[in-house]
């Protein structure tokens, strides 16, 4: 892909720096996603680009993004709703200091820090109104202290005082929570404490002949990739917040990676996890690769999203390196089409590494993120391919949406594999349509979250949300989701209608994820974030109407916790709630997320 | 009971509603031919897959939900699979439309000639028009018209052809298929033939409902059917029923459609045509069996004068607002879709809500002519009544009506006597008028030779004609009438008490009229707010109190219910006084009526109404429904058992008044 994903496999995320600093504001946005210095901006000349030089699509022009944006949204350049500059410290409530507590930690030998900018940086994720309320520069409560464990033993040390001073822990791993997780409860009196995991990042052994490694839980997912790719193996876990995302995070999120056709979720990934918590250290004794020894304590721990205690050690399944890496595209009359062959290929059980389906407003979204060209015969070669498409097969340009695919394994097999995934595109009308095209696609979620900073500066806001659904239902939900955020935007006085697009992005034996972006122009609008909250709401209550789960990886949190007990029945949240009155029973682990 | 904080009355005043036009107009002007010829190019749904009528059956022979039931009915009755699908395409021959757009054309220049002959003038509110190419468009529509005449499908269809909006698909009676060349025809033109009555077979309602739902979801063509079921042969609104209304709404429940749009479209008649059959029918004569050459014989209507004819097209209800907080869609997240569900509880409960409140928007939109008025005062008046008098009531009625909402076609500039004058000559059928004086009476060839049960007979016939008219303001009337009876027999001006007699009355009459279920406390205020309005109560705190002025007008409102009063006591005094022990469902309308006429005969009943089967069967299934009267099935036949005490106490209670003298 352009972004954070060269060619090579030798230098993979060679062009990101070690996140293992404590300042990460530092090379870091503070009110925004990712790297300080990458970002869209429109040129004098009005044209896109992107900045930087960490991603394939640094120092870009893109010509058409301006045209896709005005048209898409209503924006206009000249209307512009710049960011505050830079963070107002005195905006910063003074922290609520347990000075026992802190005196404690010091004497520990622990870092510690209770300065402003790393407070902030530490009391949110990436929701809307999150980020939103940072460029307006609005702070709402944010942790009183910093505290750095960089070992298992730390971690013990700082949840046994906080027990005895009696505050309240938030576990903080890479912070990329779309969940509201991050947030510090409002009601919350005691001193919150902010435990940055980031430098528990190291790998602690590696086992060959049982191909598992074991790992600190603050690894950032695109460290730990590099480090196991230098010594040839792979987790193939990737999440599209792997740049900054933790090991931990993505346990205590059940979080899910674009290949987990090869690769599994994380919970098909961890062998053994450690953690922290009020009541001890929960772990099993032996590495066994599976068990019957009652229900497994593993589940308790995977989703439990910082509520019971602070995973430290993972130990991991890993794979070589794959020998070959291929992506691919396959473009289909309509979305409809499109769903049907993603479905046979999850009968057929013979789904690439990954592959997924972006409906035709996503990509007319992923056309316009297309870099100048820089020859005449590519651009005559993009045209000939276009009135292939559109006249010669009578695709409408309207309707046509696109599946992208990418294969790993051994050179033979993969060729193989691709022949047999196109052959049943084709039963479909999928046509094949390049590998440019499909990783322009998996490009798209890597720089989503840049372009949604973007946006920001001009009236444009916007977030995306995921779910499950049987396979049966995935075009009703597709269709009445984005039907009902049109809607729903229009009777709330939006005056533009939205870009509500979806994808399918997961196949399963028995259904998909399928994942939603959303966005508007706000213009004209008193209180934009209030309207968007209010909107994705009743997408949320669209999608559990038709057969969808609440979340498909991106958890509860705060944001989603309102329909826990709809989702997992009375019965579920309560042995839910009695693990945690158990584990934690003067809620040590009081971030409020999750019951 | 609510407090007086709770008063929320509905504005029925205020209610604004479209302007019509007439269609006839253009129609009396320009060709019929070159108009029924004309291009016609439905504005379609956004949605549309289009689909021919071939593709439909098999889609619909091959879904998952028809193959399950397939499935199921070989696996219970032993039968191959391929001889039950067998049958299903038999049914689903037997059913299927074979909408083609020629018979169409066929129609609408046949139908332009015999309107234009029929009635002077069909009017049409344009903005409902609009409104609905506005809905065809968004989401597939099911258009619910009422059911006053044969002619309403005929209309709608001529009428949706007129402004170029997609042609429906008709859920018809099988009676119709009996007419061997017109049930085809009316298949040609987009009907389709449901049996009567199918209650336990599962595989034709299989077929019948995926058949509908097929058609919605593809968004073929707006669904058309009548949710009173059957052609009201008095002119009231009928309970509704909700089989229908259940497949339609389905998909949206399940998520396969994300909306659907229901109009309730209200057609009204000057004069209806079948208007005497109807009577006839009600009171015993059996209704002529649909047959290609009665409808020959009916020809004789088309030199008759018919007077306007008013169809509204109602703002369309989107189904997805009325379920909202209601239904919960989640409950079919567990369950295959296909795998027929029946209602649950809380569905059924919508679903009978809703379609009440369907019915009841029907009938508000109901545009009422002022003979509706005369009528209404004639029958109160069996002796008749004096021109002046007439004419001064008429207009002091058509005051009360306005201001209780209703929808009425008064012409403009016109003086009120000439008005009226040419209401009795387009009824002049039902009338005699002779030196100033108006009275009900039978105009047709004079027998000479008549028993008393005949000349009964013959003038029963005019009142149940003339009450269809007066039985389409009754829902102008309803609640306040109820109040104005509850205080007549509650002996109390406090307000619980009065409240308590209206709950009962509502109760007793929920089967006879349009009366929302759950709605008592909000019909009870509305009643209250409209004569407070009128300056003939004043509502208290705890007390109801009549104003001096307000005589006449609870006077009137208790007359209008008077003969279902009447009614109903003659049904309760014969079930307490005639019945043996083995009353078979079968006898009871055929007993009561001879009881009724027995009454009549003998001076005892001036009544004629409680001759009709109509009111009859209402009141029993008010009986059965309140636990005075038991349904026991006795080998093959179904007998009432009658708990006297209960009727006793029932007819007691409804009116202390002794309408049947002794």
């Amino acid at each position: 892909v352009f972004l954070c994903r060269p060619l090579s496999m030798a230098s993979r995320w060679s062009l990101s720096l070690y996140l293992v600093s404590k300042c990460l504001q530092e090379i870091m946005k503070w009110n925004g996603w990712g790297y300080s210095d990458s970002r869209f901006l429109f040129n004098k000349k009005g044209q896109a680009e992107f900045t930087g030089k960490r991603y394939r699509l640094s120092g870009l022009i893109l010509p058409s993004l301006k045209d896709w944006f005005e048209g898409t949204f209503g924006a206009n350049l000249q209307h512009r709703s710049p960011a505050t500059p830079s963070l107002n410290l005195s905006a910063v409530a003074p922290p609520h200091l347990n000075q026992p507590f802190v005196e404690d930690l010091k004497a520990a030998g622990l870092s510690v820090s209770h300065d402003p900018e790393d407070r902030v940086f530490r009391a949110h994720g990436h929701c809307l109104h999150e980020v939103f309320a940072l460029r307006e520069g609005r702070i709402g409560r944010v942790p009183d202290v910093v505290v750095w464990p960089s070992c298992h033993n730390d971690v013990e040390k700082i949840v046994e005082l906080a027990c005895k001073h009696n505050v309240c822990l938030i576990p903080y791993g890479g912070g990329t929570s779309v969940s509201s997780a991050l947030e510090c409860p409002r009601e919350e009196t005691r001193s919150i404490v902010s435990l940055d995991t980031s430098q528990m990042n190291r790998i602690l052994w590696i086992d060959e002949k049982n191909l598992t490694a074991h790992v600190e839980a603050g690894i950032i997912g695109q460290d730990l990739e590099r480090q196991l790719n230098e010594r040839g193996y792979c987790t193939g876990h990737e999440p599209d917040s792997m740049e900054f995302s933790s090991l931990g995070g993505w346990v205590a999120t059940r979080a899910s990676g674009m290949k987990k056709n090869i690769y599994g979720n994380i919970e098909d990934l961890v062998v053994h996890i450690k953690m922290v918590t009020p009541r001890g250290v929960i772990e099993k004794s032996c590495l066994g690769p599976r068990m019957s020894t009652g229900p497994d304590i593993h589940h308790f721990i995977l989703g439990s999203e910082g509520t019971l205690g602070v995973v430290t050690e993972v130990t991991l399944k890993i794979r070589p390196i794959p020998e070959y890496q291929k992506y691919g595209s396959v473009v289909f009359p309509n979305f409809q089409q499109g769903v049907a062959c993603l479905r046979e290929v999850a009968r057929q059980r013979c789904a690439p590494a990954s592959i997924r389906l972006m409906d035709n407003e996503q990509f007319q979204f992923g056309h316009a993120l297309k870099p100048q060209v820089s020859s005449i015969f590519t651009s005559f070669l993009d045209g000939l391919k276009k009135f292939y498409i559109t006249k010669f097969k009578g695709f409408d340009p309207h309707h046509l949406c696109v599946a992208t695919l990418l294969f790993e394994g051994d050179r033979g097999k993969v060729l193989q594999h691709e022949k047999q995934v196109y052959d049943i595109a084709a039963k479909f009308g999928g046509l094949a349509a390049g590998e440019d095209n499909g990783q322009r696609g998996y490009m798209l979620t890597f720089v989503i979250a840049y372009l949604r900073d973007l946006g920001m500066d001009y009236y444009v806001i916007g977030e995306s949300f995921e779910t499950s659904v049987p396979w049966d239902r995935v075009l009703d939900l597709c269709r009445n989701v984005k039907e009902r955020i049109v809607r729903e935007c229009k009777e709330r006085g939006v005056q533009f209608p939205p870009l509500s697009t979806c994808r399918v992005t997961q196949t399963y034996d028995a259904g998909a994820c399928v994942y939603f972006y959303f966005a508007f122009n706000y213009r004209g609008l008193s209180d934009p974030v209030h309207i968007y909250e209010q909107v994705e709401h009743a997408a949320r209550e669209e999608i559990l109407a038709n057969g969808g789960s609440l979340s498909h990886h991106h958890g509860v949190g705060k944001l989603r916790k309102e329909w826990m007990k709809e989702s997992v029945s009375g019965v579920g949240l309560g042995m839910l709630k009695s693990v945690k009155e158990y584990v934690d029973p003067q809620n040590i682990f009081g971030n409020g997320n999750l019951l | 009971m609510a407090s007086r904080a709770l008063y929320s009355p509905r504005h029925p005043v205020l209610k604004k509603r479209d302007d019509f036009e007439d269609v006839l107009e253009e129609r009396r002007r320009s060709s019929d031919l070159r108009y029924a010829l004309r291009c016609y190019t439905p504005t379609l749904y956004k949605g549309l897959v289009p689909c021919k009528v071939s593709m439909l059956k098999s889609i619909v022979l091959q879904s998952d939900h028809l193959q399950c039931v397939i499935k199921q009915v070989s696996s219970e009755s032993g039968d191959s699979t391929e001889c039950v699908a067998e049958e299903a395409s038999l049914i689903l021959d037997e059913m299927a439309h074979r909408m083609q757009l020629s018979t169409v054309r066929f129609f609408v220049f046949t139908l332009s000639k015999a309107f234009k002959r029929l009635f002077r003038s069909v009017c049409v509110n344009e903005e409902g028009i609009q409104r609905l190419q506005q809905a065809v468009q968004e989401h597939p529509v099911v258009l619910l018209p009422s059911h006053r005449s044969y002619m309403d499908f005929l209309m709608m269809s001529y009428l949706l052809y007129m402004f170029d909006l997609p042609l429906p698909v008709i859920a018809a009676g099988m009676d119709f298929m009996s007419m061997k060349f017109i049930g085809e025809m009316l298949r040609m033109s987009g009907a389709f033939f449901i049996r009567r009555s199918f209650g336990g077979d599962k595989l034709y309602w299989a077929v019948f409902s995926e058949y509908v739902k097929t058609m919605l979801r593809k968004g073929y063509a707006p669904i058309e059917f009548f949710l009173e079921g059957t052609r009201s042969r008095t002119c009231k609104s009928l309970t509704p029923k909700t089989g229908l209304l259940n497949i339609v709404m389905e998909p949206f429940f399940k998520g396969e459609l994300f909306d659907v749009s229901l109009v309730p479209v209200s057609i009204s008649y000057e004069r209806v045509l079948e208007e005497s059959l109807y009577a006839r029918e009600l009171l015993g004569v059996p209704k002529p069996k649909e047959s290609t050459s009665g409808l020959l014989k009916a020809r004789r209507v088309l030199s008759e004068d018919y007077g306007s004819m008013h169809v509204y097209f109602g703002h369309p209800v989107s189904v997805r607002s009325l379920a909202e907080g209601k239904i919960k869609r989640s409950q079919y997240n567990l369950l295959p879709r296909y795998i027929p569900q029946k209602p649950s509880v809380d569905t059924h409960e919508f679903l009978n809500d809703a379609a009440f409140r369907l019915v009841r928007i029907q009938e508000e939109n109901m545009v009422l002519k002022p003979w509706v008025l005369i009528a209404t005062l004639l029958l109160q008046n069996p002796d008749g009544m004096d021109l002046s008098s007439l004419t001064e009531q008429t207009d002091w009625l058509r005051h009360l009506a306005l201001a209780f909402g209703a929808f009425l076609d008064w012409p403009d500039h016109e003086a009120c006597s000439e008005v009226i004058s040419c209401s009795l000559a387009l009824h002049r059928r039902l009338l005699s008028v002779s030196a100033g004086h108006v009275q009900l009476s039978v105009t047709d060839a004079p027998q000479v030779e008549t028993t008393p049960e005949e000349a009964v007979f013959q003038r029963a016939v005019v009142v149940l004609s003339c009450a269809s008219y007066r039985n389409q303001i009754l829902h102008v009337f309803l609640r306040p009438a109820l109040l104005a009876v509850a205080m007549q027999s509650a002996n109390s001006s406090r307000k619980d008490d009065i409240y308590n007699c209206f709950n009962f009355l509502r109760n007793m009459f929920s089967n006879e009229f349009i009366l929302c279920p759950g709605d008592s406390v909000q019909d009870f205020e509305e009643a209250c707010y409209l004569l407070m309005k009128r300056g003939v109560l004043q509502v208290l705190e705890h007390e109801i109190v009549m104003s001096a002025s307000g005589q006449s007008t609870l006077a009137f409102l208790c007359s209008v219910l008077e003969p279902f009063l009447q009614g109903y006591q003659v049904v309760c005094r014969y079930l307490c006084e005639e019945t043996n022990e083995n009353l078979t469902e079968k006898e009871f309308i055929p007993a009561v009526r001879s009881f009724a006429l027995k009454l009549i005969l003998a001076g005892r009943l001036k009544c004629c109404e409680a001759l009709s089967s109509d009111l009859q069967k209402n009141a029993l299934a008010a009986l059965l429904r309140l636990k005075a009267v038991r349904k026991v099935k006795v080998g093959d036949q179904v007998t009432l058992k009658v708990n006297k005490i209960a009727v006793n106490s029932l007819e007691d209670t409804m009116g202390k008044s002794d309408v049947i003298s002794k």
